[in-house]
C-alpha cells in the first residue's frame, strides 16, 4: 500500500510537468520548450559529460564560498552571542547585510578583484554570511537560562558551560543557519555566473539562449534547481537525524 | 525582626523530639537583596537543621526561590551571608545541589548522561561516573530509562532524572526549587511520598521550595513561612506529632489539619 | 552595551564604522574606498538627478507591483492551503521547492519568455518574495484555537463570515511576519533583476557608473538603497510588534 502522501506528490509532480509538456506544445512562446524537449536536452548533456564538467566548475565557488562563511560565521556568531561588546560592534553590520540587497555590490567586487574565481567566492560569501553570523549569535544568546544555570550550580567552569551547554544547546539552530546559507549561496554562485562571467552552468544557459538553443538551456535551469533543492533536502534530513530530539527536548510539559 | 518559633507537638510525643536542639546545616544571615526597585528580600535569616526538611512556603512574589538561589550561590546577596556547615558562600559549591523547576535537563543527552553531568564537570571518569549514575537512576525508579532521552520521558520522570542528578554528586544540602510544581497531581503524590522515605534514608539536608500548603505540612520537619512586600519570615513551625505515624496516615493526622488550617488563616491575606 | 553607565542605542555602533570608513578613504589605502564625507557630499549630489530618479521611481514601480502581486496571490494561496489538506498535499511541496530553490536561475526563463524590461523585473520580485508569504499564511491559519473556529459556528457564521472574520484575523500576525520576510526578499529580488536585466533601473545606473569608474556615486547610491531596504524592514518589524501584541496571548 503506498502511502496517500507519495501518491498526492506524484500527482502534484505529474500536473505541473503535464503543464508545461502542454504549455510547451501549444506552444506559448517560441521559447518555450516542451517538457519532454527540455528532459531529452537534460539527458544528452548528462551523457556527453557537459553537465559533469559545468558542475565541476559551479560549485567551486560555491564550497570555497561556503566553508569560509560557515566557518567565519560560526566563529563570529558565538563571539556576538556571549559578549555584549561585541554584539553591538557587530552585529549591527550583519543586520544591515541581511535586509540589503548585497547583490548591488557585485559591480564593485568585480572591479576590485577582477572577473575570476576571487569575485564570485566573495559573492557567496556575502549572500551566505549574514544569516549563518545572526543564527549562531541569537541562537547562542537564547540557551535556556535554567540549563546554565544547573551546569552553574554543578560547578561548571565558564568553558564547560560554552564546550557542554551553549554550542550544544545552540546547534540545531546554527545547522539551520548554515542550511539557509547554502541556500543564499546557491543564489549567489549562479548570480556570479550570470552576472560576472558565464562559466560552468552559467556558461550553458547564457550560451544556450545566444544560439536558440532553448531546451538545452532550460534543462540546465532545472537541472541546478533540482540539485540545490535535493541538497538542501539531504541538509534538512541531517538536521533532523542530528538533532531531532530538541525541538522538543525544551517544554517542559 | 519578628521570627516567633511555634511548637505544635501534641502533649505525648513533644519530649522525644523537641528535646535535643538540632545541629544547623545552614544557616542564612540577614540576607538582603533588592532587584532594581523590587525589594525580594529584607534582611532576612533563617536556620536549617541537619538532616531534615525545612519547606519555605509563601505566596508567589514573597522571595522563597530568591533565597533558595542564593544558597545555592546562583545568586550573590546585597547583604548579609549563607553559612553551610560553618562555611560562608560565595559561590556554587560540591557541598549543594540544586534541584529544578523546569528539571533543566539537557535535551541532547541521554538519561545516564544527564545523571552523571555534575560528576562530569567535576572531572570524574566516565565510568566510574556512570557507574554511580546507574544507582541512582535505579534508585529513582528509573532503571532501563538510562539511554532514553527527556524528550521520550513524561513529566514526572524528568523531574526523577532531576532528582538522581542531585544526589548523585552526594551533597550535604539538597535545593529544591519547587520540584513537582509542573508534575500531575498523582504523581506529584508519589514524589511527595518518595521525598519522606528519601529524607528518613539519605543523611541530606532538604530545602524545599514550595506555593502548597498541603506539600509543605506533608513533607517538612520544618516549616518557614515567608511573607512579602517586605519579604519576612512570618513563623517557623515545627510539626512533629505525626511524622512517624507513616506515610499513607498523615494526611489524616488532626495535627497535621490543623496546621494546613493555620497557616492558610495566616496566609489567606496576602492572597490577592 | 553601556558606557559610562549610559544605555548606547542598538545602531549606535555604525557610527563607529563610519569613521573608520573615513579614515580608510582618507588614508588613500584603496581607490575602491573614497572617504564617507565625499561620498556624502556625492549622495546630495546625485540625489536629485533625473538619472537617480528614474531610476528610483522604476525600482519603486517594479517593487510594489511585485510585492502587490506576491501579497494578492499568496495570502488566499496560503490560507486555501492552511484550510484545504488536498491542495495543501498538491501544492506544498513545489512551495518548499521554490522557497530555497536558486531563483537567479530562473531569471534567464523569465528574459526570454517576457523580454528584458519592467516586466520580468516585476514577476522575479514576485517570484522571491511569494513563497515565504504563502507558506506563514498557511503556518498561520492552521495554528487557529480550533475552540475558536467552534466557537464561530456554534454562533452561526457562514463560511465566508468564518473567513473573513476569524481565519483572516486569527492569522494575521503569521500572515504580516511572512510579508515581512517576503518584502526583505523582494528587495533583494528587484535589485538582481536589475543587475541580470541591466537597462533598467538601479542596474542601469550601476552599469554606468562602474564604467566610468565613479566610485563616490556608487557608494552613495548602495547607501541609498541599504538605507531604504532596512527602512522598509524595520517598519514592517514595527508593525509586526504592533500586531503580534494578541498573539502572545493565544
Amino acid at each position: 500500500m503506498i502511502s496517500r502522501s507519495l501518491v498526492l506528490k506524484l500527482l502534484s509532480a505529474v500536473l505541473v510537468f503535464g503543464a508545461w509538456e502542454i504549455a510547451g506544445r501549444v506552444p506559448v512562446s517560441y521559447a518555450f520548450p516542451t517538457f519532454l524537449e527540455s528532459m531529452t536536452a537534460l539527458v544528452a548533456m548528462t551523457l556527453d559529460g557537459t553537465l559533469f564538467a559545468a558542475y565541476a566548475e559551479t560549485l567551486q565557488p560555491l564550497v570555497i564560498g561556503v566553508l569560509i562563511s560557515a566557518f567565519l560565521g560560526i566563529g563570529i556568531g558565538v563571539w556576538i552571542g556571549l559578549s555584549t561588546k561585541f554584539e553591538w560592534l557587530f552585529s549591527p553590520i550583519f543586520i544591515v547585510m541581511q535586509a540589503a540587497p548585497l547583490a548591488a555590490l557585485i559591480p564593485l567586487l568585480v572591479m576590485a578583484y577582477g572577473i575570476g574565481l576571487t569575485s564570485k567566492v566573495f559573492v557567496v560569501c556575502i549572500m551566505a554570511m549574514p544569516v549563518i553570523v545572526l543564527n549562531t549569535a541569537g541562537a547562542v544568546r537564547n540557551t535556556p537560562a535554567s540549563i546554565k544555570e544547573m551546569a552553574r550550580s554543578f560547578l561548571a567552569k565558564d568553558s564547560d558551560v560554552i564546550l557542554k551547554i551553549i554550542i550544544p544547546a545552540a546547534s540545531p539552530v546554527i545547522f539551520s543557519g548554515l542550511r539557509l546559507g547554502v541556500s543564499a549561496g546557491f543564489i549567489g554562485a549562479i548570480l556570479s555566473e550570470l552576472k560576472i562571467t558565464p562559466t560552468g552552468v552559467g556558461d550553458i544557459i547564457t550560451y544556450s539562449r545566444s544560439i536558440a538553443d532553448y531546451p538545452s538551456m532550460y534543462a540546465a535551469i532545472f537541472s541546478i534547481i533540482l540539485l540545490a533543492v535535493l541538497f538542501l533536502n539531504v541538509l534538512e534530513k541531517l538536521e533532523h537525524i542530528f538533532f531531532g530530539g530538541n525541538h522538543r527536548g525544551y517544554v517542559s510539559d | 525582626m519578628a521570627m516567633s518559633q511555634t511548637n505544635l507537638a501534641s502533649v505525648q510525643s513533644a519530649p522525644s523530639v523537641a528535646a535535643a536542639e538540632p545541629d544547623v546545616a545552614v544557616s542564612a544571615r540577614q540576607i538582603s537583596k533588592t532587584y532594581g526597585e523590587v525589594e525580594a528580600l529584607r534582611s532576612l535569616s533563617l536556620e536549617f537543621p541537619r538532616g531534615q526538611l525545612t519547606s519555605l512556603l509563601g505566596p508567589s512574589g514573597c522571595g522563597k526561590t530568591t533565597l533558595l538561589k542564593i544558597v545555592a550561590g546562583l545568586l550573590e546577596p546585597d547583604s548579609g551571608e549563607i553559612l553551610v556547615n560553618g562555611k560562608a558562600v560565595t559561590g556554587p559549591g560540591p557541598d549543594r545541589a540544586f534541584v529544578f523547576q523546569d528539571f533543566a535537563l539537557l535535551p541532547w543527552a541521554s538519561v545516564i548522561r544527564n545523571v552523571a553531568f555534575g560528576l562530569e564537570l567535576r572531572g570524574v571518569a566516565k565510568s566510574e561516573r556512570e557507574d554511580v549514575a546507574r544507582k541512582y537512576i535505579g534508585n529513582v525508579g528509573l532503571a532501563g530509562f538510562e539511554n532514553a532521552y527527556p524528550h521520550e520521558l513524561s513529566g514526572g520522570m524528568r523531574q526523577r532524572v532531576g532528582l538522581a542528578r542531585a544526589l548523585s554528586v552526594d551533597a550535604d544540602v539538597l535545593l529544591m526549587d519547587e520540584p513537582f510544581s509542573a508534575v500531575d497531581e498523582q504523581t506529584r503524590r508519589k514524589f511527595q511520598e518518595d521525598l519522606l522515605s528519601l529524607v528518613q534514608n539519605e543523611n541530606k539536608t532538604f530545602i524545599f521550595v514550595t506555593h502548597s500548603i498541603e506539600e509543605a505540612v506533608y513533607v517538612s520537619d520544618q516549616i518557614a513561612i515567608l511573607l512579602p512586600r517586605p519579604s519576612r519570615v512570618l513563623e517557623v513551625i515545627r510539626p512533629s506529632g505525626f511524622r512517624d505515624s507513616g506515610a499513607v496516615n498523615i494526611r489524616r493526622d488532626p495535627e497535621y489539619l490543623d496546621i494546613v488550617d493555620k497557616i492558610w488563616a495566616s496566609l489567606r491575606s496576602y492572597v490577592e | 552595551m553601556r558606557m559610562f553607565g549610559y544605555r548606547l542605542p542598538g545602531m549606535s555602533s555604525l557610527i563607529v564604522w563610519g569613521l573608520l570608513w573615513e579614515l580608510v578613504g582618507r588614508l588613500g589605502v584603496t581607490f575602491f574606498l573614497p572617504p564617507l564625507s565625499e561620498v556624502f557630499v556625492t549622495l546630495f549630489e546625485v540625489i536629485g538627478t533625473p538619472a537617480f530618479l528614474k531610476a528610483l521611481g522604476e525600482t519603486a514601480y517594479a517593487f510594489i507591483l511585485g510585492v502587490f502581486f506576491a501579497i494578492v496571490i499568496g495570502v488566499p494561496t496560503g490560507i486555501l492551503m492552511g484550510k484545504n489538506r488536498l491542495v495543501d498535499e498538491l501544492l506544498l511541496p513545489w512551495v518548499n521547492i521554490f522557497l530555497s530553490a536558486p531563483l537567479t536561475a530562473l531569471v534567464p526563463v523569465l528574459m526570454v519568455l517576457f523580454g528584458f524590461g519592467m516586466q520580468s523585473i516585476i514577476i522575479t520580485t514576485t517570484l522571491f518574495a511569494i513563497w515565504i508569504i504563502i507558506l506563514n499564511a498557511r503556518a498561520g491559519v492552521m495554528q487557529i484555537n480550533r475552540s475558536l473556529v467552534e466557537m464561530a459556528r456554534c454562533f452561526g457564521a457562514s463560511p465566508f463570515e468564518a473567513f473573513t472574520k476569524i481565519y483572516f484575523w486569527a492569522a494575521l500576525p503569521e500572515i504580516l511576519g511572512g510579508v515581512r520576510i517576503g518584502v526583505i526578499r523582494a528587495v533583494k529580488g528587484v535589485i538582481i533583476g536589475q543587475l541580470l536585466i541591466s537597462i533598467v533601473g538601479f542596474g542601469a545606473l550601476f552599469e554606468l557608473y562602474s564604467a566610468n569608474f565613479l566610485m563616490a556615486h556608487f557608494w552613495a547610491v548602495l547607501i541609498v538603497l541599504f538605507a531604504l531596504a532596512f527602512t522598509i524592514s524595520e517598519l514592517l518589524a514595527y508593525l509586526e510588534r504592533r500586531v503580534s501584541y494578541y498573539a502572545a496571548k493565544r
